[in-house]
């Protein structure tokens, strides 16, 4: 029985259009919506495997303002079966302090009997893209960490955890309790069904107080670079283009 | 900035890899010296290439347990390369790999990390840009000392020092602390089906997208990849939709390529995808879609049907 934590956070949708905030010290979803990266629904996916093929459970977790709970719900109707809320301005946390405001919360659930085997975070979040919180987590907690992971299987006490490269996959072996960071392209996440998200809407969800003074991201401030004017040159129109197209070729040096 | 910058350097088929020769570039506009470091038997290339770059000295840690992959033990042997060079900067390439090591540095100084940095804004006290949201928005941040920094691909340029270093080799053997191998690669798989190892590297990437319109519409991608002698690079909806496998993803969660040439079939252009493409020298689009991103941020552009232009193009190459 595996107990798996995992960590998402709700970032502005950044597949559109990006708006900076009129203080330009933030992104601005108010149009394009919120969601959490595509990692993390990654993780989400694993966790719910894992729990599936062990009888364990999964908790989701997130820290944020009030309305990361959908995010929560989201995660609920897709197979987790509890959820905690981190309510807090996210803002204001660097990745140190999330890495330490999720450690301090899994070191009071083990002081309750409520252990968590395994911890699965984003490999980044899509707004940030830190790349730090779960390496940061596991120096926090004293746990292997293992990060990319695109699959990870649970059996006798061990993770075994499939990472991408650019050769194949290398596999790690790693005693449980650890943490992981996930990378998308391992596992299709799946959709809720109509009783997930019925059951998502009812699932209570846990609120608790972050027990960290966050220092910051010594950030000062955001900036759109300005888009380059378009230069393109249109080499025409259909197949007929293709002589043009293929003279570009030649005159790069790509074709003789 | 007082004291060396010590660069982290990955190999690559022996020598040091165009990421990390960017990342020594880039260095060398944070402070003098500029130290290297490399994990395991450095090649002579590698040295050559630490030189050029203006390696005053480069470090050389041989532990054999440094053989197989843990992030923590690498870590731990660049903690101990920079409290022997005294560094009050430490980067890499903006790479997993260098990611992940130089996140366990920070994680061990309780300092922070600057990932994706773009560029200096100023040495002292340090501030930079990085690159947040995939790349579409930069962000200015000040960095404590020690500086923990990896530096976005093609971020610079790979230029030779204005004078070679003198590129002092001085070997030491890493001290593991228990618990560094507990996270260690096992074992590695070679991928069936193709290199995809050839997309990063590779001088001509042909990318398709929705416009393939199913799994079986990349033959011609394909054929034409092949005639170029480059990879076939996907966007974020073929993989999505199962049509391709993940490695071939172009994009902020995939690969990013920066080859001589990218011709891009039917991709619209979105922000991750441009993420990962941005840096080739030569963009070709071909959509029939006008005003697709992709089509007004190429080189060159040929506004028509992939399934058409794409035999077309093949053909013209005989």
């Amino acid at each position: 029985m595996t107990n798996v934590l995992v960590c998402v956070k709700r970032a502005p949708d950044i597949t559109g259009e990006v708006l900076l905030t009129p203080d330009g010290t933030g992104l601005d979803g108010r149009y394009s919506g919120y969601a959490i990266s595509a990692h993390e629904e990654c993780a989400v996916e694993i966790a719910v495997g894992i729990a599936e093929a062990t009888d364990g459970s999964v908790t989701v977790l997130t820290l944020g303002g009030e309305e990361a709970v959908e995010q929560l719900r989201n995660a609920l109707a897709v197979g987790a079966h509890d959820a905690v809320h981190l309510l807090a301005e996210a803002d204001r946390f660097g990745p140190a302090d999330v890495a330490a405001a999720i450690a301090d919360l899994v070191r009071v659930r083990e002081g309750d009997g409520t252990a968590y085997d395994l911890v699965l975070v984003g490999n980044d979040a899509a707004d940030t893209g830190d790349f730090q919180v779960g390496i940061r987590l596991a120096y926090a907690l004293d746990r292997p960490v293992v990060a990319g992971a695109q699959r990870i299987e649970v059996a006798g006490g061990v993770a075994t955890m499939h990472v991408g490269s650019a050769e194949g996959s290398e596999t790690y072996e790693v005693g449980l309790p650890a943490v992981a960071t996930v990378l998308e392209g391992g596992v299709t996440p799946r959709y809720p069904s109509i009783k997930g998200r019925m059951r998502a809407k009812k699932a209570p969800v846990e609120t608790v107080a972050p027990a960290v003074e966050p220092r910051g991201t010594g950030a000062l401030g955001l900036r759109l670079p300005p888009p380059p004017p378009s230069q393109v040159t249109v080499l025409g129109e259909g197949p007929g283009a293709a002589p043009a197209l293929v003279a570009v070729l030649r005159e790069i040096g790509v074709v003789s | 900035m007082t004291g060396p910058v010590l660069v982290l350097v990955e190999p690559e088929e022996g020598r040091a890899s165009l990421v990390s020769r960017e990342a020594l570039t880039f260095a060398r506009q944070l402070g003098d010296p500029v130290h290297a470091l490399v994990l395991g038997a450095a090649t002579e290339a590698a040295l050559q290439d630490c030189r050029e770059q203006g390696a005053a000295v480069v470090h050389e840690a041989t532990n054999p347990e440094l053989g197989r992959y843990a992030a923590a033990a690498w870590g731990t042997a660049l903690a101990q390369a920079a409290g022997e060079a005294k560094a009050p900067v430490v980067l890499a390439g903006g790479t997993p790999r260098g990611t992940e090591v130089l996140a366990h540095l920070a994680a061990r100084y309780g300092q922070p990390m600057a990932a994706n940095v773009v560029q200096v804004v100023q040495a002292d006290p340090l501030e930079v840009e990085r690159q947040v949201a995939g790349g579409s928005v930069l962000e200015r941040v000040r960095v404590n000392t020690p500086g923990i920094l990896t530096v976005a691909g093609h971020a610079v340029a790979p230029e030779p020092a204005p004078a070679a270093g003198a590129g002092e080799l001085r070997r030491y053997e890493a001290r593991l602390r228990p618990g560094d191998l507990r996270a260690q690669v096992v074992r590695t798989e070679a991928r069936s089906g193709g290199d995809s190892s050839a997309l990063t590297g590779a001088r001509v990437v042909v990318g398709a997208g929705r416009g393939a319109g199913g799994p079986d519409g990349f033959g011609a991608v394909d054929a034409l990849a092949s005639r170029l002698g480059g990879a076939v690079g996907v966007s974020r909806v073929v993989t999505s939709l199962g049509w391709r496998p993940h490695h071939e993803q172009v994009g902020q969660t995939g690969s990013r390529i920066a080859p001589e040439v990218y011709i891009a079939c039917g991709i619209s252009g979105a922000i991750q995808h441009w993420a990962g493409c941005a840096s080739s020298k030569t963009i070709i689009a071909i959509n029939t879609d006008a005003e697709a991103p992709m089509v007004t941020k190429a080189d060159y552009a040929v506004i028509g049907d992939m399934h058409e232009v794409i035999p077309a193009i093949l053909e013209e190459l005989g």
